[in-house]
Formats: C-alpha cells, structure tokens, sequence
C-alpha cells in the first residue's frame, strides 16, 4: 500500500538508472544515513559507540571488500586478514615514519600496499579457481602473518611486536571522542559503499559478474579474464585494507598480528556468506550478525536477570550464535540481504497478495 | 517458494527477537551513560575472566581467587571501611578485542564506576593502556604487561606491582649463572626462549639480549603459535640446538603441552625454567609424573595455605559461597588470584584514608595505588605470610618490588627453594626509562614531574 511505484514515471534514462529507482527506497535509505549521521551520535552511549557501533561500521567495510571479490567476482579468497594487517602495518609506517602524515593520507597508503599484494596473490586465481584458490590466497594469511611477526622494520623494531598509534588528527579535529571516532569511519564507509556500488553497477562490476556466473562464456564476449579478475582483487584488497588501517588506527589503536590472524579471514567469510554474497546490503547485515550479535547474547541472561556463571553464559553465546548460523543458512541460503529482498517483495504486493 | 513460507516467518520472528534483545540493551546503555545517583554505599570491582578456551585452565582459579577475596572482604568485614564491594565478572576469553568490549561493558557500572582493571593478558593491557588515562581508571598487571610501564612519570595510570618480565628474565639469569658459578660462567652456554608468539612471549626477548651481550651466552629463540597445542616443530629445534637451559614463556594449555613434548623429546625438566604463568598445577599435573623436576619462578604467590585461606574457608566455603572447588584454594594461581585482590583492596583502604570512606572513583584509588606500602608487618596483618614479598610503590616505581623465588614440581606438590633473587635494577631500570620514554615519543606524552608532585 504504501511502497508501490504506482505514478513514478521514469522520462530519463538517468531515472531507470539510479541507484535506488523507487522513491520509497531512496527516502527510506536517506533516512537511514541521516539518522546513522546525526541520531545515532546523540542517543548512543559510550559504550555502544566503542564496543559495538564503531567495530560493525569498520568490520561492514571489511566486509563489504570482500564481498566485492568474493560475491561479485566468484573468487573466494582466505587471506582478507592478510589484506587487513598489510593496511594497518603499512598505514602505521607511513603514519609514524614520514613526518606531517595526515591520517586520511595513511589509510589511502595503506590501502594502496594492501591493493599491490592483493594483486600478486590474485594472480593464481589466472589458473586455479574454486577452493584451490582459496587455498591458495591462505598463503597470502600466512606469509603476511609471518613477515609482520618477525620483520622488525614493520613494527618499528618494537620489543614485544606490538605496534601503537597517537590521538589521531583529522582535518584539525582530534579524534579523542567516541562520538568523532564514530563519524569519522561512518564517513568513510558511506563514501567507499557508494563507491563500491557504482563500481558494481558499472562495466567493470558487470564484467567481474559475467566472470562469476561463466568465465568461458565472458571470455566469448570479450571480457578479459585477466583484467577483470585482477581488477576485482585490486578493488576489494583496497577497501579491505583501508579497513584495516581503521581497525587498527581507530578502534585497536595498538595492535599485534594476532589482531589479523586466519579468523579474522574466516570471519569476514563468514560475514558475506550470511549476509548475501553479491549484495552491497548484505555486507551490512552479516557484519552486525557476526560482531553484534555474540555480543548481545552474552548479556542477555544478565539482562533477563537469569543467574547463571560467566562460563555459562560464554558457552551458551556459542552454542545459540551457532545455532542460528544454521538455521539461517538452511531457511535462506543466499543470506539476509536476500530476506531483505523478499520481504520488500512481499510489501509491494501487500495487504493483497496474489 | 510457497513451502519455504513458515520458515520464512520463524526467519523474520528470530530476526524481530533479534532486534527485541537489543531494545533493552540500549535502553540499559543509556541508563549507564547517565552517572549513577551517589547514594549506594558500594564500590565496584570490574573482573575481566576466561572460564573458556585454551587458557581457562589458568583463568579459572585465578579468577576464583580473585572474586573469593572480595567476597570474603563482604562477608567478613562488611567490606572496605564500611563500603561494600560488588563485582561483575566479563568473559574475555584472552581475546583482545572481546577484552577491550568487556572493558567499555564495566567501567561505568557501580556507584563511582569501576575502581581498577585487571586486564590478565599482556594484550589485552596494550589495547587498554591507551584508554585509561581518559576514563580515569588504574590498570593493574601484577606481574604481566608492558615491562617498561614501571616507570610511573610516563605510565600514570599503569601499575605492574610485584615484577615485570624483565624482571623475570633477569632472575632466571641470575639463578642458571648461580648454578653454573657465577653469571660470567655463562658464556658460551646455550639459553633457548620457547615463548607464546604474542607481547606476552616477546616482552623478555629484550633483556634475554640485553643480558647476552654482558655474559656472552647464545640466545635461541623459538616462538609458538597461539593457542600453542602445536610444538612439535619448536621442540625439535630444542633436540638439534641441544641449549644448556629453556626458558619457558606459556600460559594456558601451551605450557602443559611444553611439559610433555619436553618428556617426548628427552629434555631433562630440571635444566626447564617457567616464568610465574608457567608454574601452576594445571601446567604440570596433565604430564603425570615425568613433570617431576620441572621449574618455575614464583613471585607473589606459591602454592600454601596462610591465615587469609581459613578466614575463605569459614565464610565462604564452609557456607557453600566458594566461586570455585574447595580442593582448588591454595594452589598457586587461585593464591595470585587473591594477592591480586589484596593488593587492589589495600590500595583502597589507603585511598579511603586520605579521602575519606565512601565509594572512591578511579582516580582517587590510583593515589592510593602509587602510595602502597605493604612490609612484612603489614603482609603478616593481611594473613598472607609466605605468599607475598612486600611492595612498596612511588610516583616513580609502579612497580613496587622486584624479588622472586623458584620453585620446583616434586612430582605432587611444589617446593620453594628458600633463595629470594632481586632483579637486577642497575639493568632495569635504564632499559625501563628508554623504553618508557620511547613510548611518551610514540604516543606524545608530557611525562609527570614526580618531583614537583611530591612537593605539593
């Protein structure tokens, strides 16, 4: 009733092509950023700032970046952990080593490193493919892994390899606040999501879908396979370093590689494979899945008032968490983002369903 | 399509339950923000736990010799100058990041929020060390962390009472050079690290170096990777490498596992060296009886029962009130579990003597933090003779002692050689203060004037 189309007509070809073609969703998404803007930073406390909304907008990007390769591109990749700590490491030498550094200027560097190597281990994805491939971009978790425990030089010849970062500066405002934290990383996902989401709706996103469905037949059509492939572990081992770089630089702030180890890889896996592979949306509902929800399991016996030992409670978090990994999975397997759509399906059609 | 449709709707009930669960926790976080009224008469203790995973073994009768003592602090003396004590425990699961959630979780609850942290993983006190000079709140690492945090002008709100690594690996030096001679007997010898390849296992390396170049012995270094189930690779570098000593720096079920690939590989344990994490009974006891010889430092808290133990038993176990087993209190991480609290405790009633007594904010503890003084005397009154060696702090030393002894698995208990060693302070402490000012660099810190301060 409410979220029908009826009466929007489309006279430009720009009309049919934005992003959000129907008014309802264009205003429900804007809403949505505004109120992630400007809502959002005057009821939240402190601690759903550092504990919960700022690791679920950073873990999104993440997420989001490997979506990128693995959802559109059908190149399953283990090592976006290696791709995370590749952004942080080089995002904190650049940081501490060239004097006058801007924060914005480290990510970029960082991200920039992690685009470098997430090509040189792309490269195999040429001739492999499927889980060989996967296997193959887990040596990228584990060389990088190896070189940021024992290369001195990356973490500044720290004694215990633990690496740490100042009060960041951004544009003469000092990130000190969870609230300025907390802008500061929304503003860059909004930007790298729209980015991303042109980047799909595009030639180049179309050319990595074409991959992904049939790599013969997008040969056939004169895709390359060599650009595209290359060009989607590019694109994604960019985002998923400046991820990293804010994982490390915002939220950790001193870090250790066992900050980017193969379940952080595995994790974010997991993330896009709940939240919907092939779908910018979907990147946003697995990571709130997979960060927030543990969380809020394990205080929900204390909330109900339920009195049961903290080890209890810990075991019970897994076992529910997991539980509920299966039970979405089977109800739908191709992840929340595709229950999301459903049910916008069904809303058009209601309160009279045919 | 159609048949799915039931499914679907369990799909989006779990979803809406989903979003039910987070109303409240908003509603509470909120709550929280808000500074709670002054009126209870509480001072609130956040306890940072692993009851699961691979180290629960270790985090397990440490955590329950922790909230024991304040539970027996209630029961007995009606808690702390006439403030009751509440506490809340946080499973952390050694995991940095669920750490610094925890943290974030407890540190405004209570009346004046939380008094000290207890971070228990070297880790975890890096991330945290970068928060508490914001929200106000001593981080307290008896015995673990940042070695060079000793240095109270630059680590304001850092305390690693009772010994740092550094100070660990100074005295395993110092006691192998005794048995050899004499610390200049050491050269040419052969000393392999076997370390948890984290800060935690790095953070002796530096002084194992630094100690190196002034005797001459080899240092070998052989890390293993979290969680550390798997050594098979690092003992075999220990049988071709044939090292006069290992030095063993685990923690959790990766010191049990050195233990038996030790007994596998035909180390003998007696030339074996734990640092204090690596020399409790759940280290040693699954080895059965080939643990027998095996070493370890001992610095706060051996295996033993004092007075503090029957004042636990008569108020807490005898009424069914214990956190943990009976059989489990006296054994040497449920006992550094309870030093841990003593400590925190008695730095409170140093506070409350100059503040008055009431529920204190953090930054009235942290006076009372650096102003500790606890002598003979003073151990004796707090019914801990024999577990405890005194620790006196300053502006300037967090540290607050520097001694420690080594005990040794006689195959069913643990024996304590008589000898206490001091670290060395003559190495330390120039290591500490460039250390320490490296990091004011780093971080842009202005370090305190202790001088100045003292004045006031």
């Amino acid at each position: 009733m409410l979220y029908r189309e009826n009466g929007q007509f489309k006279t430009r070809y720009g009309d049919d092509q934005q992003i959000f073609p129907i008014l309802q969703d264009r205003w429900l998404v804007m809403a949505l950023i505004a109120f992630a803007f400007i809502g959002v930073p005057m009821l939240a406390s402190e601690y759903m700032f550092r504990a919960i909304l700022i690791p679920f907008v950073i873990l999104s990007l993440a997420a989001l970046g490997l979506n990128l390769l693995v959802g559109y591109c059908g190149q399953i990749s283990l090592g976006s952990g290696a791709f995370m700590a590749v952004g942080a490491y080089i995002a904190y030498n650049a940081y501490t080593r060239v004097p006058g550094m801007p924060v914005v200027g480290a990510f970029l560097i960082g991200g920039g490193a992690a685009l470098l190597v997430g090509i040189v281990f792309g490269i195999p994805s040429l001739r492999i493919r499927g889980l060989y491939l996967a296997v193959a971009t887990l040596a990228a978790q584990f060389f990088c892994d190896w070189v940021f425990a024992r290369v001195a030089w990356f973490t500044n010849y720290s004694a215990s390899g633990s690496v740490s970062v100042p009060t960041l500066t951004v544009a003469g405002v000092s990130l000190d606040t969870p609230q300025s934290k907390y802008l500061f990383c929304l503003t860059i996902v909004t930007v790298m999501a729209l980015a991303a989401k042109n980047i799909v709706r595009g030639h180049v996103g179309r050319s990595w879908m074409a991959i992904r469905d049939m790599d013969v037949a997008a040969t056939v059509i004169g895709i390359r396979p060599v650009t595209a492939k290359l060009s989607a572990f590019a694109v994604s081992s960019f985002v998923i370093g400046v991820a990293g770089a804010m994982w490390a630089f915002v939220h950790l702030g001193s870090w250790e590689p066992l900050a980017f180890d193969v379940n952080r890889s595995l994790n974010l896996l997991f993330m896009i494979i709940i939240g919907g592979m092939g779908s910018i949306m979907g990147s946003f509902f697995g990571a709130a899945f997979i960060v927030v929800l543990p969380i809020l399991l394990n205080q929900v016996p204390a909330w109900l008032g339920v009195p049961i030992s903290t080890a209890m409670a810990s075991h019970l978090e897994f076992m529910i968490f997991g539980a509920l990994i299966v039970f979405f999975l089977i109800v739908e397997p191709h992840g929340l983002a595709r229950l999301w759509s459903i049910g916008k399906e069904k809303l058009r059609l209601w309160p009279f369903p045919h | 399509m159609r048949q799915n449709t039931t499914a679907r709707w369990l799909a989006a009930a779990a979803l809406a339950a989903g979003l039910a669960a987070l109303a409240p926790g908003l509603a509470q976080a909120q709550a929280k923000g808000a500074p709670a009224a002054a009126g209870a008469k509480e001072q609130f203790f956040p306890l940072l736990v692993y009851r699961t995973g691979p180290y629960a073994p270790n985090g397990v009768p440490f955590a329950n010799g922790m909230a024991d003592y304040y539970k027996m602090l209630n029961a007995r003396d009606g808690g702390i100058g006439g403030v009751r004590l509440t506490m809340e425990e946080c499973e952390t699961g050694y995991a940095t990041d669920r750490g610094v959630e925890c943290y974030e979780r407890l540190k405004g609850k209570g009346p004046t929020g939380a008094t000290a942290v207890h971070p228990l993983s070297t880790g975890i006190t890096f991330a945290l060390t970068d928060k508490v000079p914001n929200d106000k709140i001593p981080l307290i690492t008896a015995g673990y962390g940042r070695s060079e945090s000793a240095n109270g002008e630059v680590f304001k709100w850092n305390f690693i009472l009772g010994g740092s690594y550094w100070v660990a690996a100074d005295i395993l030096v110092q006691h192998v050079g005794s048995i050899e001679g004499g610390v200049d007997r050491l050269k040419g010898k052969k000393i392999a690290l076997v370390y948890h390849d984290s800060p935690f296992g790095k953070e002796p390396i530096a002084l194992l170096q630094e100690r190196a170049k002034m005797h001459g012995y080899q240092l070998i270094l052989i890390p293993v990777t979290h969680p550390g189930v798997e050594q098979k690779a690092a003992w075999l570098q220990v049988r071709r490498d044939r090292p006069d000593y290992v030095f063993l720096w685990g923690w959790g079920v990766m010191n049990s596992t050195a233990v038996k690939e030790a007994i596998a590989t035909g180390y003998p344990r007696e030339k074996m060296y734990g640092v204090w994490w690596s020399g409790a009974e759940p280290d040693i006891v699954p080895a059965g009886d080939g643990g027998k010889g095996y070493n370890a430092l001992t610095f706060m808290a051996p295996a033993g029962t004092s007075r503090v133990h029957q004042d636990i038993f008569r108020n807490l176990h005898d009424k069914g009130q214990g956190s943990g087993p009976r059989d489990e209190v006296g054994q040497v991480l449920y006992n550094r579990g309870l030093t841990a609290a003593a400590v925190t405790a008695e730095a409170v009633r140093v506070s409350q003597e100059r503040y008055g007594k009431r529920p204190l904010t953090g930054e009235e503890v942290r006076w009372g933090f650096e102003n500790l003084n606890i002598d003979a005397a003073r151990i004796k009154q707090l019914g801990f003779e024999g577990l405890m060696q005194p620790i006196s702090t300053s502006c300037r030393d967090h540290m607050g002692g520097n001694s420690a002894q080594i005990h040794s698995w006689d195959g069913k208990k643990w024996v304590v050689a008589p000898k206490v060693y001091q670290a060395d302070m003559q190495i330390l402490k120039p290591m500490q203060d460039a250390y320490a000012a490296r990091y004011a660099a780093e971080k842009k810190i202005q370090p305190r004037d202790c001088a100045k301060e003292a004045s006031n």
